[in-house]
């Protein structure tokens, strides 16, 4: 329940709701235990934009990582914020059943940033 | 038992200053930084106007404390003899 | 011995008739007509009379004081100024230390000025109405101030000039201003918890006491005069806040959960704000005095932990976030210098790596995390940079729906792992960066739904340069960040091989030589 106290009616929209990105929804993406990158990025896409622009995107951030090239994308393991999930990168990020503003997590297991420090 | 502390601009009143916070606070510890001077005294701090005058040479309101003053920690009562700073526990 | 004109009014006599005296009770208006604001935050006072301030100042005296400390003030800055005092900081790198510090904090001391002058107005005691009214003056003193020093080192380096424009819209400055506007837009209650007490009386000393006594220490005597004249204004609004918490704790048992709830939001509020002081005492002054853990100890920990003890009289427990902002002490330094360091491209200010004994010192310093966490990516940077392959994260970043920082702190316990929480609000997901801040969300979601994100903004081309064309089919948003912020071109980048230290070195090659 709120603990907001106001003189008058307090009524405002979310600034970040889905009608106000033209049609394209917020994607967050994080590779984790590579904090070099220190935080996740965010891209806005349209919901049919097939997953593999996801992995692209990925690609262009992620490959100055040493790491990068070392993935067995077989054993990478996705989350989509807390839920496991197995992406598509042929189908659309809303067949892949991607929302607004949904954390997608990379874990790379046997890859643990430079010297095993998570970064 | 926590300490109340003050912090001032070293310069040459703040010196005569510490000096009188020296003679009436006798667990008074001095931490001597860059630029300024710290002093914690557990539980109680005062600052005395007898004191700080005789350090001083000349008549002094407590209130010109305020010039030099960088920071404080604890309940503060201030009248025209006394600078106080304490903790209730 | 001179001849001692005794005073006619003691010092407490002086100040009831100075203040409590000139006030009275409005007869043609209702009371609660006239100070509307000072009920509906759920606060109950029966005696607004019981609050009196312990330094007893009066106006006249005020005055008499702040006068005497803008002389003092601004003859060591023309002392400074006229003696080319900005040669003589320890190296170039100091000077980027300033641009984050004085490009950030002005504005931050204008909307505490514009704050303190609401309360001045809304609060019913003439003895809070006029302690307030002294804090607006101070802070609007404090703002100026330090825009006045600014402006000589204006004269010569990089980046300075646009902290105006950028306070609204840098991604990195969006965390103070979010702070700010969070408090203003509350109750003046909360603001005076949020202000008076978590950030003067709990935060302020880490910023303006070991942060500046580190600037005299690099040789800067006009940061130094600036930052310790503002600090002997705090003393002041320290004790402001604190008897404010002790007024409302006093005046009715039932005010005691909303103090706490307050206490717990804005200590940890305050704390995800200093999390860039970290990194300008460990990182961005190339002489340091301590670190930012062993000052977090001193001034959070001790202080900080003092005067909870003192308040459990009243029933108050520590805030919930205190552990948690423990443990971070010895991370958020270095979390927040490499989130810093992979925007070269994004910032006013130059940064680079730490010299081996500057990573030395951090060792000693950090023996908890630096060398298992931090210095390997450190060195890799190093390396990187030397190969010509300088880390530039083209990225825009996620950010926490409440402090607005970027999602860069772990998870509590796991300094390997990220930490997110989520909440769901009509429909909608709302991250934040920690339990902490998560709390807030859900206690006020209408309020958070509307935060600032900055690069969401840019994704809904809300952030173009005047003349773009947001309706032409080919527009793309978020194309030309440097003209939206105003960026001199000359302070991007990493410092080596800067502007600001290619002058640096000719300059003072110049004051020591024929």
């Amino acid at each position: 329940m709120t603990m907001l106290k106001t003189l008058a009616p307090y009524e405002f929209k979310s600034r970040d709701a889905v009608e106000n990105y033209q049609g394209r929804q917020l994607l967050y993406v994080n590779w984790e235990r590579h904090r070099m990158f220190s935080r996740p990025f965010v891209l806005a896409m349209k919901p049919e934009t097939p997953f593999s622009a996801v992995l692209e995107e990925m690609a262009a951030c992620f490959s100055y990582h040493p790491d990068w090239q070392h993935i067995d994308w077989d054993k990478a393991i996705w989350q989509n914020g807390n839920t496991p999930f197995t992406p598509d990168r042929n189908k659309s990020l809303k067949d892949n059943g991607i929302g607004h503003k949904d954390l997608i997590r990379f874990r790379t297991p046997g890859l643990d940033g430079i010297a095993g420090t998570g970064y | 038992m926590s300490n109340a502390f003050i912090a001032f601009q070293k310069n040459d009143e703040s010196r005569c200053i510490v000096e009188a916070i020296l003679e009436d606070n006798p667990n008074a510890m001095v931490d001597d930084q860059p630029s300024m001077v710290k002093i914690d005294v557990p539980n109680r701090l005062v600052i005395k106007r007898e004191t700080v005058e005789e350090k001083i040479g000349r008549s002094f309101d407590l209130q010109e404390l305020q010039l030099h003053l960088i920071t404080i920690s604890g309940h503060l009562d201030e009248t025209d003899d006394e600078f106080t700073l304490s903790w209730n526990s | 011995m001179d001849m001692k004109v005794a005073k006619k009014l003691g010092l407490k006599e002086r100040y009831a008739l100075m203040t409590r005296d000139l006030a009275w009770d409005t007869t043609y208006q209702k009371m609660e007509d006239v100070f509307p604001q000072t009920t509906y935050e759920g606060i109950k006072i029966h005696d607004w009379d019981k609050w009196e301030d312990p330094f007893r100042l009066t106006m006249d005296a005020y005055w008499k004081y702040q006068s005497e400390k803008e002389r003092k003030l601004y003859a060591i800055l023309d002392g400074f100024n006229q003696n080319n005092g900005h040669l003589s900081v320890t190296d170039a790198r100091y000077i980027n230390v300033l641009k984050l510090f004085l490009g950030s904090t002005p504005p931050l001391e204008l909307m505490a000025a514009r704050g303190f002058s609401m309360m001045g107005r809304q609060m019913n005691g003439a003895g809070p109405r006029v302690a307030c009214q002294m804090q607006a003056v101070d802070e609007y003193r404090h703002f100026q101030t330090q825009i006045h020093s600014i402006s000589n080192y204006n004269k010569y380096y990089n980046g300075m000039d646009e902290f105006a424009h950028q306070q609204s819209r840098m991604w990195y400055l969006s965390d103070g201003k979010s702070f700010f506007d969070d408090a203003i837009t509350a109750g003046p209650f909360e603001f005076m918890v949020a202000i008076g007490f978590a950030f003067e009386y709990v935060l302020t000393n880490i910023l303006f006491v070991p942060f500046i006594s580190g600037a005299a220490y690099n040789g800067d005597m006009a940061a130094m005069t600036v930052g310790f004249s503002a600090q002997s204004d705090e003393a002041r609004h320290m004790t402001l806040g604190l008897e404010c918490i002790k007024f409302m704790l006093e005046q009715d048992p039932d005010n005691l959960p909303i103090v706490q709830r307050w206490i717990d939001k804005w200590t940890w509020r305050g704390t995800r704000k200093l999390a860039s002081v970290g990194m300008m005492m460990d990182y961005m002054l190339p002489k340091r005095i301590m670190s930012f853990k062993e000052a977090w100890e001193m001034y959070v920990e001790e202080n900080g932990g003092a005067l909870f003890k003192d308040l459990a009289r009243y029933g108050i427990t520590i805030p919930k976030c205190f552990s948690q902002t423990i443990e971070e002490k010895e991370h958020v330094s270095h979390q927040s210098w490499i989130g810093f360091y992979m925007k070269p491209q994004a910032t006013p200010f130059h940064t680079w790596i730490p010299t081996p004994d500057e990573m030395d010192w951090l060792s000693e310093k950090y023996p908890n995390t630096f060398d298992q966490y931090y210095r390997p990516v450190l060195e890799f940077f190093d390396a990187q940079e030397k190969a010509g392959n300088r880390f530039d994260n083209k990225t825009a970043p996620m950010n926490c729906q409440v402090c607005v920082s970027t999602m860069k702190f772990n998870e509590p316990g796991d300094p390997m792992e990220m930490c997110f929480r989520e909440s769901i609000y009509q429909g909608e997901k709302f991250h934040t960066c920690s339990d902490h801040c998560k709390e807030i969300f859900d206690n006020e979601p209408e309020k958070y739904v509307q935060t600032f994100i900055s690069s969401h903004q840019v994704l809904q081309g809300n952030c173009e340069p005047d003349g773009v064309d947001v309706n032409a089919p080919d527009f793309k948003p978020g194309q030309d960040m440097l003209g939206y912020w105003k960026l001199d071109k000359r302070a991007l980048g990493d410092f080596n091989g800067s502007e600001d230290q290619k002058n640096f070195a000719a300059w003072r090659e110049q004051a020591t030589k024929n």
